[in-house]
């Protein structure tokens, strides 16, 4: 890490807790007891008679649910870590949402690539093979409580084996692609993919 | 003043900590001594550059409090309890200490006396220390623009540069400070009560038809909010300037 | 904490600016793309705590300006702004 001019700030420390679980924390990020709300605008919001959620594109059946179908759908409890590019980590957060499995097979993808649209305007790109095989949710429930706006709610996407950002929030529709297409962020300089444990925080690394 | 090489504005410069105040309990003042400043003119901010002995690095931006005419440059700081830097800067700082400095920046939330008036401030909270600026530069300038600053603050004792504010008050017949206290006010307290609305300011302010400028800076709501009154004052939209602050204050 | 408070506006991100551009862009005029509304760089919105500094149209919010530190190297991606005008040259 570059020290532009070797100027230290006396007794200056930081924020940063000491990584305690270090096995368990991807290279260069700390440990956070809170749950840091990062925005990129305001937080939507969308009354629940009012959402849907949507999977269309590249599929052989478009699907379409609303928030009572959506939430009769099998559950699951996922408690996962989660890590944010900011380089603040998680551990054991736990979720209750539907897995992707669920939502993709009804839909029969023929593309390989997805696009989550979001409210509030934001997209971001995933790969088929990083959502399916119990990999990501769509999840609607938090620490036991319905998923708080600031934090996405009604429903966002968890991803947690790759950067936070790609668990977007606020998503409602999942477009199936056949090319992998950059998202909000990655068209802004972050990485394509985003593997905490390989560090791709920003394109090229 | 604003024709200084932009290359050293951009650039992080050193600076050195010449003198610490405690302006209310949880807002100190800070002045620096920088051999390559540049000038500024009032409203104009800078960032602040700390980096830990491991290399970690981040930095905040704090309005310019001091007038263009002192030669130090100062800002004042409010203290936020779980802050990661505004901590630092009031409670651990000391005179020789010293930070990485970067600016003057910002063009749009600026006045000196040259663009007249007559002025109407409005302020919340940290919101004052750019304003202050422009109030500790009018004072020394020649010429004479009538001014109004209305004042938000939580309780008596949170009224940053209460004292100073008095002076200019006392000091200033073409001067008028007036304060509401939102949270609690001291015994025998006749101002106003209450948050900013379109009432104190349609008292307060000074009249459209006089083509007033406005600048406005404190937390989004007040800001907001006062902004939008003003338009239904008959303010001229380009004449109502807005900076807002962030939950820190800036 | 009052989501609302986290909106800046366009003088938070005058620094930034200043190292793409060199040089002060607060009073500089952009139209949005989405809205054609113009307004004033430090009138537009700005949320910037996270990933980098998104700069949204204060009519419409439309996304107009993003602008992200990577590797010490400011990036800048305006596809949300229809045009920009800069100040006036004349100085009073």
């Amino acid at each position: 890490m570059a020290v532009s001019t070797g100027f230290i700030s006396r007794g200056f420390k930081g924020r940063r807790a000491a990584a305690g679980d270090a096995s368990r924390l991807p290279p260069g990020q700390y440990l956070d007891r809170g749950f840091p709300v990062l925005s990129a605008g305001p937080t939507p919001r969308v009354a629940l008679d009012m959402w849907d959620l949507q999977v269309d594109g590249r599929v052989a059946y478009k699907q379409r649910w609303t928030w009572e179908q959506f939430l009769a759908l099998p559950r699951e409890q996922p408690r996962v870590d989660i890590h944010c590019v900011t380089k603040w980590s998680k551990l054991d957060t736990t979720w209750e949402g539907i897995s992707l499995d669920t939502i993709l097979e009804r839909a029969a993808p023929i593309g390989e690539y997805l696009i989550a649209h979001c409210d509030g305007d934001y997209t971001t790109n995933l790969s088929l093979e990083d959502v399916t095989d119990g990999k990501a949710w769509i999840v609607f429930g938090y620490e036991g409580e319905p998923l708080a706006p600031e934090h996405g709610g009604p429903a966002r996407l968890l991803v947690s084996h790759l950067y936070f950002w790609k668990s977007a929030k606020w998503v409602r529709r999942l477009e199936v692609v056949d090319e992998d297409e950059p998202g909000f962020w990655e068209s802004a300089g972050y990485h394509m993919r985003g593997d905490p444990w390989k560090e791709e925080r920003y394109s090229g690394d | 003043m604003e024709r200084g090489a932009v290359l050293g504005r951009l650039s992080w410069q050193p600076a050195e900590v010449v003198e610490v105040v405690a302006e209310t309990a949880r807002v100190r003042s800070l002045a620096f001594r920088v051999p390559t400043w540049p000038g500024h003119r009032p409203g104009q901010h800078v960032d602040i550059r700390l980096t830990a002995e491991d290399g970690y690095q981040t930095q905040r931006s704090y309005s310019i409090a001091s007038a263009p005419e002192d030669s130090r440059v100062a800002i004042s700081v409010e203290k936020i309890e779980d802050g990661e830097v505004s901590p630092y800067l009031v409670d651990e700082v000391q005179v020789g200490d010293r930070l990485e400095i970067r600016g003057p920046i910002g063009g749009y939330f600026t006045w000196t006396a040259a663009d007249g008036g007559p002025l109407l401030l409005v302020g919340g909270g940290s919101g004052i220390v750019p304003l202050m600026a422009m109030l500790r530069h009018r004072a020394l300038s020649a010429v004479t623009v009538p001014v109004c600053l209305l004042y938000s603050s939580r309780t008596y004792d949170d009224i940053i540069y209460r004292a100073e504010l008095d002076r200019i008050a006392r000091a200033d017949e073409s001067s008028r400070i007036v304060h509401t206290l939102t949270r609690s006010q001291p015994g025998g307290w006749t101002g106003y009560r209450r948050r900013v609305d379109r009432e104190m300011l349609a008292e307060v302010a000074p009249p459209a038809q006089d083509n007033p400028l406005a600048f406005i800076c404190g937390p989004t709501r007040l800001v907001e909010g006062a902004a939008e009154i003003l338009t239904g004052l008959g303010y001229a939209a380009p004449r109502i300037k807005t900076e807002r602050f962030g939950p820190t204050g800036g | 904490m009052d989501p609302l408070e986290w909106r800046l506006d366009g003088n938070a991100a005058a620094g930034l600016l200043m190292e793409i551009f060199g040089r002060e862009m607060t009073e500089d005029l952009t139209t949005c793309a989405a809205c054609r509304a113009e307004h004033p760089i430090g009138r537009l919105l700005v949320y910037a705590y996270g990933m980098g500094t998104i700069i949204r149209c204060a009519s419409c919010g439309s996304v107009q300006i993003r602008v992200t530190e990577i590797r010490g190297r400011v990036a800048i991606e305006m596809r949300g702004v229809g045009t920009l005008r800069a100040r006036a040259r004349a100085q009073q």
